[in-house]
This record gives structure tokens, sequence and C-alpha cells, in this order.
């Protein structure tokens, strides 16, 4: 490895613009003429619309337009869809209400577009559109999942009787309800994966501009993935044919899955830019996001996991209730189902499994795919059934999981996954050393004499990722492929750009692309821009999320970089009068190799460019572009160990370590995966111990809509981390990645939550274990 | 934020006119409350008299006895003030963990005393030490200062001058944060006064704002310790309860911070 190549912690290129305040956002974004949108929202949970009347809004100071739903839907705008098609277990498709981007008949969230005012100024929009009288006629609102599915409970969308979006299932029922009949024991338990707030630092915008000259559309808008917000907006909305939208996503501050999906927003904004004439900005503030932002998790699930006589499990019986929200979402479909109950095999060999999942309609926002996506819950699930089945069989939690770990691979599981490498107990064995697992009586003991209560737990998680072969996801449903595109354009001065449909919202693209093409050429990376995030600029992409990046986006590079050299190399040959299979690159040099025949890489790229002196019959120029499709998902996992001392006086918990051993697969950036697990791991400790979103299940109002009652993690809430890796290359991808953005929020929770409850003696405690719920659970066990 | 008009105040009854001549004037001491409801739309005042900039209300002095706190003065200043330290401690530790530096650079003792926040920290301070809020019209004991949730005995058009207060024995505050919101979930401020009367006074728990608990003080006033408290049973019925806490959370932190305020005394 090179100073500034793989496996080097390059300082993050993209660094010095965030840290000085120079990064340009959505909301930075000024062209002349603009004006600015408030969007009227409902404010009732669910409510009919009787009327709406914009008379006296119209004629107030500044207003330039106000639009609603009627109009668009006489412009023939699309509702909003979902893309990926679930069937339920009697063959029939996923039951999906209509999602209108301007809700003109009937709203169903506290937070549901209305109409849209365009103003001179926000104050001016918003002036107005309080001025917008909108006669609702309020109808019973439900916000919870079991509740909804329950008789005689508000009903939201006539095309889904009973608020059942679809019933499915995954593998062998009998099989299972067999071992279960013959388990020598069953350990089963009720378990709640609380809902999120995904919290992004940049909150929502979008800029949308017609341009009537060209009758083209620009839409910046807070993307993690431009070019599937272009073809969605295409060719399910009808803004605009993909040759006259152009979607640009500049820097784009955090997403965690909340930015995958298109909102309402972009597509009005740039409906409502030609129907006014001026481009028209929207900016969400911090209240608007927590009503609008798709939602994660919420899910309840029961679980039985039944083992033979020697402590093996021999079945495991799944039943999730999800919370969809009052919509479906862009992958809401996909993520407690093929996200979700296809890790259920975790890192054990489990031969029987069967995973029965309901999707629900309620009277909250769409809950949709964050940081993790599915394999959290799966992950939290699992690791507490296992750790409470560690306390019933009175068996040491590592033993148990050891004794079921897979050990050869590729390892098929009973839930499609097919495992390809791991070593989950180099990982067990690495974290439990490094929290000197052993030594913890001792501490529980010294504890005890100062009042506190000591707690220990642990999580072995793995999830699926570098998502996806398209092949594999359109057979089960998804309406996209998940490949990845890339293009390496040498200059003729041989300075670099690589166009990426990967977008980076805080992974640090620009540097490690840059150390990927550093690596291989031996350039600086002072030389290589990676551009990204506009599909103007850049060929397609899928975007980012599912830690699919490095392994997905990575891969395409690798592939034209392939391409990029073996053009280079035919040109270095016939230069240097050698033969092409001699010529290799080092250094930033192409040389015969044996000889002192060198010539530097900008020679080479020049020579491509005058295009003066080329093999016979080469085409000028040096650019390539490559789609990678993966053959596999990737298997990260690791095992986290958590260990608390409970205040029993106050029930307050203090994590006094955390130990992270990972298996990531190759690693280009070391300080930025660490990075990634330290964001991860701060994100599972918030859900674990701090964050919940809460509507009030009477009227459907978000009570938890600003940060004086959303609990976010912050620096003093959590420990320095101990972090370690164990890494077995993916052999499915050439760079052997597997990435790492989700792991610390799919393995923290259940370890703090199996310390937690480890230390106070009560399993039953839900996330988040707030001081109120740990105490009110402590003196319980009592 | 709905359109206002803004006023720097130069004196008090500079202040006092402004307010006064304005359609619906507000004074402004900080702003850490007024300002966030402003920009939430939640309050619409026609004006802000801004008062921090009026000499009268700024500094703290005092005879190592007695001390007057301007109304103007930050919960730095406070918290960082050595005249302070010198004769309650207590009052700069409560100050010192105010919010955050912004808001510790920016709020008002007397602000903060004005909205009467009931899960403020400052009201329990006032009624443990038996303070005195020192209006431009006249003194009024803390006791019956604060009279509810956000509300006080303050008239319309009335402003806090100064905070004064005989330095106590011993004082301490002891707080539990709000998870979310980091205000005082509950927060007792306990002192004692050389003549043996001791003062247990509570915030972010009461459901009329901050009070005194009079069983504590009466424990503690024959015992000034931790354990004296052990027997003492807190009655949650006229206790907050939200998301965050049930009123019998509540009771039981507002044992366990009063001890721990003792403790720290």
């Amino acid at each position: 490895m090179g100073v500034e190549g793989i496996g080097a912690s390059v300082a993050r290129k993209e660094d010095k613009r965030f840290l000085t305040g120079k990064g340009r956002y959505t909301d930075d974004m000024s062209v002349p003429g603009m004006k600015y949108a408030f969007f009227v929202r409902s404010p009732y949970a669910h409510a009919k619309i009787k009327s709406i009347d914009m008379s006296a809004a119209k004629d107030m100071p500044g207003v330039i337009g106000i639009l609603e739903g009627k109009q668009l839907q006489a412009d023939a705008i699309g509702n909003i869809i979902c893309g990926w098609m679930i069937h339920s277990k009697d063959g029939s498709p996923m039951n999906m209400g209509v999602w209108r981007p301007l809700a003109h008949e009937t709203v169903r969230y506290v937070g549901d577009a209305v109409a849209i005012v365009v103003a001179d100024s926000l104050g001016e929009a918003r002036d107005a559109a309080e001025a917008v009288v909108v006669d609702y006629d309020v109808l019973p609102a439900v916000t919870e999942a079991v509740k909804a599915l329950e008789p005689g409970q508000p009903q939201l969308h006539p095309e889904a009787p009973n608020n059942l979006i679809f019933d499915w299932q995954i593998g062998d029922g009998a099989a299972t309800d067999k071992a279960i009949a013959d388990a020598a024991h069953v350990t089963e338990i009720t378990l709640r994966n609380n809902r999120l707030a995904p919290n992004p630092m940049e909150p929502r915008a979008t800029l949308g501009i017609y341009d009537s000259a060209e009758d083209h559309y620009t839409c910046y808008t807070t993307s993690q993935n431009p070019h599937v917000a272009r073809l969605v907006m295409s060719a399910f909305y009808n803004v605009a044919p993909e040759n006259k939208l152009r979607v640009i996503a500049p820097d784009v501050g955090g997403g965690f899955g909340s930015k995958i999906y298109i909102y309402p927003e972009e597509i009005v904004c740039l409906w409502a830019s030609k129907k006014t004439g001026v481009p028209v900005k929207w900016t969400c503030d911090r209240t608007e996001a927590f009503l609008t932002d798709a939602h994660g998790r919420d899910h309840v699930s029961t679980v039985k996991m039944a083992f033979d006589k020697d402590n093996r499990i021999i079945g495991l019986k799944v039943d999730t209730i999800a919370n969809l929200g009052a919509y479906m979402s862009l992958f809401s479909s996909a993520v407690p189902t093929y996200l979700y109950a296809t890790l259920l095999s975790g890192q054990y060999a489990i031969p029987a499994i069967h995973a029965n999942v309901r999707t629900v309609y309620t009277n909250t926002v769409p809950v949709d795919a964050y940081r993790g996506a599915g394999r959290p819950e799966a992950t939290y699930l699992l690791e507490r059934t296992m750790e409470t089945a560690a306390r019933e069989l009175g068996v040491s939690p590592a033993e148990l999981r050891r004794q079921n770990f897979v050990r050869t691979f590729p390892y098929q599981t009973p839930v499609i996954m097919n495992y390809d490498a791991g070593d989950y107990e180099a990982s067990l064995e690495a974290a439990m050393a490094s929290a000197d697992w052993n030594g913890f009586a001792a501490r529980k003991a010294e504890a005890a004499r100062r009042g506190k209560k000591r707690g220990i737990g642990m999580s072995c998680y793995i999830e699926a990722c570098g998502i996806a072969p398209s092949a594999a996801v359109g057979s089960l449903g998804a309406g996209v492929g998940l490949w990845e595109s890339a293009e390496v354009r040498v200059n003729a001065v041989g300075t670099i750009e690589v166009m990426t449909g990967s977008h980076s919202h805080g992974q640090g693209h620009e540097t490690t692309f840059a150390q990927l093409v550093a690596d291989r050429l031996g350039v600086p990376i002072d030389s290589v821009n990676i551009v990204h995030g506009d599909t103007d600029k850049v060929q397609m992409g899928m975007g980012t999320y599912g830690s699919r990046s490095g392994a997905v986006g990575m891969s395409a590079v690798v592939k034209a970089l392939d391409k990029v050299e073996a053009k280079a190399k035919k040109i270095a040959a016939h230069l240097m009068e050698a033969d092409e299979s001699d010529i290799v690159i080092e250094n930033g040099e192409l040389k015969v190799a044996g000889t002192d025949k060198t010539l530097p890489w900008f020679q080479v790229a020049l020579a491509a460019y005058t295009a003066h002196n080329l093999p016979a019959g080469m085409e000028p120029g040096l650019k390539e572009g490559a789609f990678y499709d993966p053959s596999n998902f990737t298997f990260p996992a690791g095992c986290y160990i958590c260990e608390v001392e409970v205040d029993p006086e106050t029930g307050v918990t203090d994590i006094i370590q955390f130990v992270a051993a990972d298996d990531f697969g190759n690693i280009i950036n070391p300080m930025i995966v660490e990075g990634q697990v330290h964001g991860g791991i701060a994100q599972g400790i918030g859900q674990a111990l701090l964050e919940n979103v809460h509507y009030d299940p009477q009227n459907g109002q978000l009570i938890t809509a600003s940060y004086m009652d959303y609990a976010m993690p912050r620096a003093d809430d959590l420990p320095s981390f101990t972090l370690s890796h164990q890494n077995t290359p993916c052999p499915s991808n050439p760079l052997g990645i597997k990435g790492c953005g989700e792991a610390g929020a799919i393995g923290s929770p259940p370890a703090l939550m199996n310390a937690i409850t480890d230390a106070i003696g009560n399993n039953s405690l839900t996330m988040p274990a707030t001081p109120q719920k740990v105490w009110a659970a402590l003196n319980a066990a009592n | 934020m709905y359109a206002t008009n803004y006023h720097r105040a130069s004196s008090v009854q500079d202040a006092v006119k402004l307010q006064a001549g304005a359609d619906e004037g507000k004074y402004l001491s900080g702003g850490m409350t007024l300002i966030a409801t402003m920009k939430q739309r939640l309050a619409s005042p026609s004006d802000l008299v801004d008062l921090r900039h009026i000499p009268d209300l700024k500094g703290i002095s005092g005879n190592g006895k007695s001390v007057r706190i301007g109304a103007a003065v930050t919960h730095f200043d406070v918290a960082s003030s050595a005249e302070l330290k010198a004769v309650c401690p207590a009052i700069c530790d409560l100050a010192h963990h105010i919010g955050d530096p912004h808001v510790r650079h920016m709020g008002t003792i007397g602000g903060s005393v004005a909205n009467n926040d009931p899960a403020a920290d400052y009201p329990a301070a006032l009624l443990a030490l038996d303070a005195i809020v020192v209006t431009n019209a006249r003194e009024i004991k803390a006791a019956d200062f604060f009279t509810g949730l956000f509300e006080t005995a303050l008239e319309d058009g009335e402003m806090i001058v100064a905070i004064t207060f005989d330095a106590p024995q011993r004082a301490a505050y002891a707080k539990f944060r709000n998870p979310a919101s980091r205000y005082a979930m509950t927060g007792v401020f306990v002192a004692r006064r050389d003549n043996g009367d001791v003062r247990v006074a509570v915030t972010g728990a009461g459901a009329d704002g901050v009070f005194r608990h009079s069983g504590m003080e009466a424990t503690l006033a024959a015992n000034w310790s931790p354990d004296a408290l052990a027997g003492i049973a807190v009655d949650p019925s006229n206790l907050m309860a939200d998301i965050h806490a049930s009123s019998e959370y509540r009771a039981n932190l507002v044992k366990v911070m009063a001890k721990r305020a003792v403790a720290a005394s």
C-alpha cells in the first residue's frame, strides 16, 4: 500500500470545504428570479378535505402562486409509488393505497401536504400559507400497527381492508413447527423495535427550475440517488422525460436512508416552477423533518427459538407486524421482508426458519429504510432471543453462540441468503478479549460495593450489504436493478476524473474512490477528482445506501480502470516498442518490466489525446466506462460487547465500555471506516437508550416533533469505542470489500439491551431504555 | 417569525416607556425562550424591548453577606462570579449547568425568572434562598413571585431589576436532566440558614411549577444529612407526568436529587 493507496488512512479531501463552512448544499443554491415555497400541511392525522379556500391567501403580500392537488392531478402528475412488489402468501399483490403528492380528498398523517405557496420570501410564503383555509372533516386515527389490524379501527385506504398491506411469509413453516414440537427447550419472547426519526444534520430541501425556453427542468435536491430520482420522476410521476430533467444532488449533509426516496416536495416544486414561471426553492425546518421524513423500524415481533438437548438451535419461528405509516414509501415493502427476514439465520446454522410478516397502514408518516433497514430489526430480534435463551438454559451466552455458529462457507441459509465468507468466532474471541469478558465478575462485585448494578451483553450480527445482484432482486420484486456504473476519464495531462453513480453524503467517497485510483496508477490522489450527484455529468447510477458504494460502486470503478489500464498499456507498448504484456504500471509510470524503459503516466495520456502516434486502428482518447452488477450480496459480520452500570436510584445507564469487532472484508481507508463504525454505534446507542418517535395514540399528533422531546445521542452520552477488525475478504467482488456503513447501527442495540437487562435482572425492558423505564423495570424485578 | 420592532432600551425608565407605548410590547432579556417561541410563530409581540444593555440591570454586588444580581446578568457571569462563589457557590454551580455555552452567554437571570418555565433552574434557587425579586415598582418575595406555570406576580409592564438574597450557611442544587431537552426533569435546591431554617425547593416536577417540600425541610432541619431523607415519601399526586417521566418517577427523583443536593452541600 502506498501512502495514499488502498489501506491508508488518508485525511478526507472533502473535509476542507465541510469544516470551513464552504460546503454547497441545496439550500445554498440560488438562481436568478428564485422564489420560496412553503407547504400547507394537515394538522390532523386523518381527515377528509371538504374544501380549500385560497382567496384571502392569494392577495397576501409577495404571493406568486398557490397550488393544490386538484391542479396537480389535472396536469397528470402521478401518484407516489412503492418500487418493490411484494405478494402476500395467498399470491395476491400488496394492497397499495393512493399517495397523492398534494392531498385533495383525504389526509392521512399530521404533515400530509395539501397545498404549496410560492412567494417572494419565505416569511411571506408562510404568512400566506396560514391564510389558506382548509375545511377538514376530522376522522378517527390509529397510529399503532398492532391496533390498526384489529376490527373496528379507522380504515386508511379502500385498497387495503383492515389496513393490511400484505401478509407475507418466508421459509418452511411445517419444518419449523415440527422443530418447535420436537424441541428440548423453546425460548419465547415478544420484542418491539422502536420507531426512529432519521435526523440527518441537513434537513431536506429542493430547488425546482423550469426553463420554458428549452422546456427543460432542473431539480436540485437532497438525494442519496439523483439518477433514481430522475428515473422515478420521469417514469412514474410524469414530471418530464428523462432527457428534459436534470437532477443534481450537490453536497448532502447525511441521509441514513431518509434521502433515498422521492418525496412530494421535489415533484411539487418542479411542477410549481412551471406553473408559476419562477424557480421554486423549499427547505424543510426541523419540525417539518420530524413530521415528513420517512421514519425507520417500528416492528412488533413474537419469536420462538427451538433448541435440542445439546443447545443447538433447531428452529426459529417469527411473527412480525411492521408499521409502514400512512403511505407506501419507495422501498418500504422491501425493508421488513427481503432486507429483514432473509437475515433471520444470523451467524447461526439453523435448519428450519419461518417468518410471517404483516405490514400495516397507520396514520403516521411513511416508514422506510433507515441505517441498517431491516437488518437491525433482525439482529435485535435474534440477539435478544439468544441472550434470553442462554439465561434460560443456564449457559454462557458466548458459548451458546459459539456452539451454533456457521463455520463452513459458502453456507446456504433457509431464508435465501448464501453466506460467502466469514469467521464469526474470530470476532467473538477478539471482542471478548478486548472487553476482558472473563474479568467481568470482579468488576460487577466492585460496582455492587459502590451501589451500582453492572451488566455485560453481547451481540453477534450479520448483515447483507453490497446490494444487490440485479436479477436476484428483480425476481424478488424490485422495480430496479441494483448495479452501479462508473466512468474513468483521463485528461490529456494525465489528471483523472471518475464519474460514479454512487453518491457521497458523508461517506468520504471523494477520498476513498481517489485512493483506489491512486493505488492502481500510482498517481497522487490530488490528481484524481470524484464526480457524483449530477445526472448531466454522471452517465447513470443507483446511488448510495445499503453499504453498497465500496462493494458495488468501487467495483464499477475497478472495471473501468481495467479498461483504461489496458488501453494505456497498449499505447505505452507501442511508444516504447515493447510487448503489451511486459508493461507494468507503477508509481505513476508505465514501465517495460525488466528494463529501464519508462513513460510517465501523463505522457501516455497526452499521447492518447494528441493521437499522433497511436497503435494502428486505435481510437484517440483515454476514457472508459463500466457497469458492475454484483454476483452476490456481501456479508459483513462481527461481535459487539457492551458493559454498563445502572444507578438503581435513578435508572440511569452509564456505558462503561463498548467493544466492536468487525469483519468488513478489505478496507480502503481505516480512518473513514472507523468513523462509519463510530457513527453507526452512536445511532444504535441512540435507538437503545434515547430515541423514540412518539405519536399520541388518541389523535395521531406527533409528540416528539422537536429536540425538546426527541432525544438524540450526544457526545457525553457515549463512551470511547474500542474497535478491531477480523477481516475475511469478500470473494464476490474484485476488491474483497464487504461494506461498513450500517454495521454499527445494526450490531449495537442488542448488545446494549443485553447488558442492561443483565444488570437489572429484568428481561422485559423495551427500547429506548430510558432512565424512567430502567427504574420501573428495576423496581418491578425486585 | 412574524415581523416585530426591536428596541434597545438605555435605562429602566426608557424600557418601561417603550413597552407601554407598544401595541403588544414584550421585554427581551436574552430571549432564550422568547426568540425560539417567536421563530415557531407561537408568540408574536409587536415590539421587543431589549433590556440587556441597561447599565442598572448589570453587575453583581454584595457585602459578603447579602447579594444583588442585576436582572441582565448572564448565566455565564453568575457561574463565573468570584463574589458569588464566596457566598453561595451553589448558585454558580446551578448557572454553570443551564443549557449550553451559547445559552449561558445570552440568557439572563432576570429573563429566566420572569419566564418562570416550570423546568427552569433559577426558580428553585430563588425559592430555597428566600430571595427577593426587585422590580421597577416594588420588592417581591420569591414565595409570592412564582404563581404558576409560566405565571408570575409581575404586572403588565413591570420589569425585574435585580435579584437579592442573603448568603445561606449551606446550599446545593442537584438536577436530573430531561434526556431530550436537558432542562430539569427534576431539580432540587436545598439551603440552610445560619438560624437553622431549611428550605427545599423543587423545580421541573411540580404540576403547578416550583414548590417547597415541607416534609423534607422539617426532617433536614433536625438532621442535615442525606440519610435523614431515607424515610421520606414524596407524594406523586401533584407532580407532572409526560412521555419522559411519570409522576411516580418524578417523585422518586425529587427524593434522590434532594439527597444528592444535601450530600453536595
